[in-house]
């Protein structure tokens, strides 16, 4: 593989960056919020340089930035921008405009607990909220991962004219130096094909867009919004194998560590993956049956592959770094909903850890492991470190 | 001014604004002057209606209709996608209302202007929320009746054409839909320039404003003609032309043809003289 890729040493962000020069977006709205601004930095310094041929859009707000970004898609050609927290709150509107204008857009936001009061902490309750904006959304656990992540996210999105949004955790990730592999263009050329949507805002064409409709057309395209969604599962397995061909690597829309006769599996999502990988290994160590499922694809929500990882696994352990108050951790939730009905099924801790950003080591997550595998769950969530 | 108007027929009958509505002869110069090779953005207003519900369309070019603030920042988005496609020819166009453009799409109008970018921005400006049933925007003028304002509008109209010049933009111009030669040569010269061009067109509304189905043209010349709304120009922030201004008629002709402001007394329509006189002042001081 490595005469076809470079390894440089940078942070999550800068990775993205790299990602995003690959993929050559040609439109890139931009709105500075930490700690995403170091991606559209870099971005910004590509094209100084002339090392990436971009309009850059200096928007005022982040609303404006997700307007462009979905006529600039709308209008034919490949765009990126990227947020965090008030950034992604701001867009709100806007992100269900895209979904419903088809506008295959990647975004990368960075997740950041969101005010009042003020922090800057990796919490992913900013973009969990928006998981019902018709996003392809993936999580991710390191700076590799990200970038191997938008290419991916350009292939689905721009097969199923879905707009996706990948993540990953404030300075965790976001502001870590690592060693990452760069692809040689030469490679993501031939994984992602040039954009040319047959349809588009073209005055040879004719095509308009966002008029109003009634009821039975608004029914017809909600449908095939969703059949496009759920088509997305497939189209992302294809784009990881397809990905580990070229590179060597994949991730899985979820992946399965060490689950083999497992009493008890972790189940999370983002950097906290890494922690728990390293827990189950301890613990394994220890002679403790444990393992790992990381939901990496969090739209479309992977039923399958998380109804087949768990099936006959006694008892799961959802860690939730985010929180939506009267309900409690996101994949919690929608864990319990995907398992319903499973006749050999898991019972379900749901433990609220790491929310606000706080830090959760091995040693404390090994000892969560112990007690959730000693009691019985709560029927709600429990508030952890 | 004898401009002769050349028109390619862009726009079609069977649209859905009520009949005698001033915006729809204002958007057939609009697209009929710029032609087919055109994209244009349109917010929630009167505008979209005419613009037509799926699958029709009154207009013969694509039509992007976006949400209610983003106008602006939308047709960026087309501009910037038609750059870096290496299209120098086809022209973006924001058709929005009043309340669209003054108030909540005010925010991304002031940045897309201050960038300078490349697209046509046309604010149809009937004085008030006409889609959601009359209520006031920052355009209406003072003492105004609208529906959330019974009593009349205690504040006077914001001077968006002013503020639109000190953003030193290439092209502000006022027009009215009762000088439609005038109107038709300004979307003809913005056509031909680059950068931010921003057209004002005051456009009567027979429902917001309560006018005879027949009073749109008269109304609005009456509008320049009391100098409520000169018609001018103004290229790169200095340079001033008047086109059309008072001829000294009384502004009580142009507020008696409106039941918007029947309920005024004597005393109130001699401080709206007084304001239009001094506004006409103003303006002239510009000129010289
Ligand atoms: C964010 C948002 N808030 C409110 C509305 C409701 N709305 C639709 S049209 C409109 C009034 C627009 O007024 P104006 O721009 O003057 O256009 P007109 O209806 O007068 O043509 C409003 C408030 C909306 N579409 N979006
Ligand atoms: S309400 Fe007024 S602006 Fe709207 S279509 Fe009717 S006359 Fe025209
Ligand atoms: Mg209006």
């Amino acid at each position: 593989m490595n005469e076809r890729s470079s390894r440089i040493l940078v942070n999550g962000n800068h990775a993205v960056a790299y990602g995003v020069k690959l993929a050559q977006a040609q439109v890139v709205p931009v709105y500075p919020i930490t700690p995403q601004t170091p991606i559209v930095e870099k971005i910004s310094e590509f094209q100084a340089a002339g090392e990436m041929v971009v309009e850059l859009m200096t928007a005022e707000s982040e609303h404006s930035a997700m307007s462009a970004c979905i006529t600039a898609s709308l209008t034919g050609v490949r765009v990126f921008t990227a947020t965090a927290s008030q950034g992604l709150m701001l867009m709100h509107e806007m992100l269900h405009y895209a979904s419903g204008a088809r506008a295959p857009i990647v975004m990368f936001n960075v997740n950041r607990t969101i005010g009042s009061p003020w922090g800057f902490w990796p919490d992913q309750t900013d973009s969990l909220a928006q998981r019902d904006t018709g996003w392809i959304q993936y999580y991710c656990e390191n700076g590799q991962e990200s970038l191997d992540t938008v290419l991916q996210a350009y292939r689905v999105a721009e097969k199923v004219l879905l707009p996706a949004m990948v993540m990953h955790e404030a300075f965790y990730v976001s502001h870590a130096l690592e060693g990452v592999e760069v692809p040689d263009q030469e490679v993501v050329d031939q994984y992602l094909p040039v954009f040319d949507p047959p349809h588009r805002l073209d005055p040879d064409i004719g095509e308009s867009w966002g008029n109003t409709v009634g009821q039975e057309m608004f029914y017809r395209h909600r449908r095939d919004l969703g059949l496009a969604m759920e088509s997305a599962i497939e189209v992302a397995e294809e784009a990881d194998a397809e990905w580990r061909k070229l590179t060597g690597r994949s991730y899985g829309i979820v992946e399965q560590y060490r689950c083999e006769g497992a009493e008890l599996v972790i189940a999370t999502m983002g950097s906290m993956a890494g922690t728990a990988r390293e827990t189950v290994d301890n613990l394994r160590d220890a002679g403790l049956p444990v393992g790992l499922l990381k939901v990496k694809l969090f739209r479309p929500f992977p039923l399958a592959a998380v109804r087949r990882v768990l099936n006959g696994v006694p008892k799961v352990m959802v860690l939730d770094r985010n929180f939506a108050p009267g309900t409690g951790g996101f994949l919690h939730q929608e864990l319990k909903a995907a398992l319903y009905g499973l006749e050999q099924g898991p019972v379900v801790h749901g433990y609220l850890a790491g929310v606000g950003g706080t830090n959760v080591s091995p040693t404390v997550m090994a000892d969560w492991v112990r007690e959730a595998m000693a009691t019985q769950p709560a029927a709600g969530p429990v508030w952890k470190g | 001014m004898g401009y002769q108007i050349k028109e390619e027929k862009v726009f079609n009958s069977g649209h859905a604004a009520c009949p005698g509505c001033s915006e729809a002869l204002a958007i057939r110069y609009v697209v009929n002057t710029l032609g087919p090779d055109t994209i244009g953005v349109v917010p929630p207003s009167c505008i979209a209606i005419i613009s037509g519900p799926q699958p029709l369309s009154s207009m013969r070019m694509p039509v992007y209709q976006t949400t209610l603030e983003s106008s602006a920042a939308s047709a960026t988005g087309i501009a910037r996608a038609l750059k870096a496609k290496g299209n120098d020819h086809t022209k973006v166009v924001v058709m929005a209302g009043d309340g669209g453009t003054y108030d909540i799409g005010f925010q991304s109008l002031s940045s897309a202007a201050e960038r300078n970018e490349d697209f046509i921005y046309v604010c149809l400006d009937n004085e008030g929320y006409m889609n959601t049933g009359a209520q006031k925007s920052s355009s209406t003028p003072h003492l105004a009746y609208t529906a959330s304002t019974p009593a009349g509008k205690l504040t006077p109209k914001k001077n968006l054409a002013e503020i639109m010049v000190a953003h030193r933009i290439p092209y502000v111009a006022t027009a009215t839909t009762g000088y439609p030669d005038d109107l038709a040569r300004k979307v003809a010269k913005a056509k031909e320039m680059k950068g931010l061009r921003f057209i004002l067109v005051l456009a009567p509304c027979l429902d917001g404003w309560g006018l005879a189905d027949n009073a749109g043209p008269k109304v609005s010349r009456l509008a320049v003609e009391t100098g409520v709304f000169p018609l001018y120009e103004v290229e790169n922030g200095e340079r001033y032309t008047l086109n059309y201004g008072s001829k000294g008629t009384p502004v009580v002709q142009y507020l008696s043809l409106q039941k918007r402001y029947r309920h005024l007394s004597q005393a109130q329509v001699e401080e709206l003289q007084a304001e239009a006189n001094l506004n006409w002042q103003r303006l002239q001081g510009k000129l010289s």
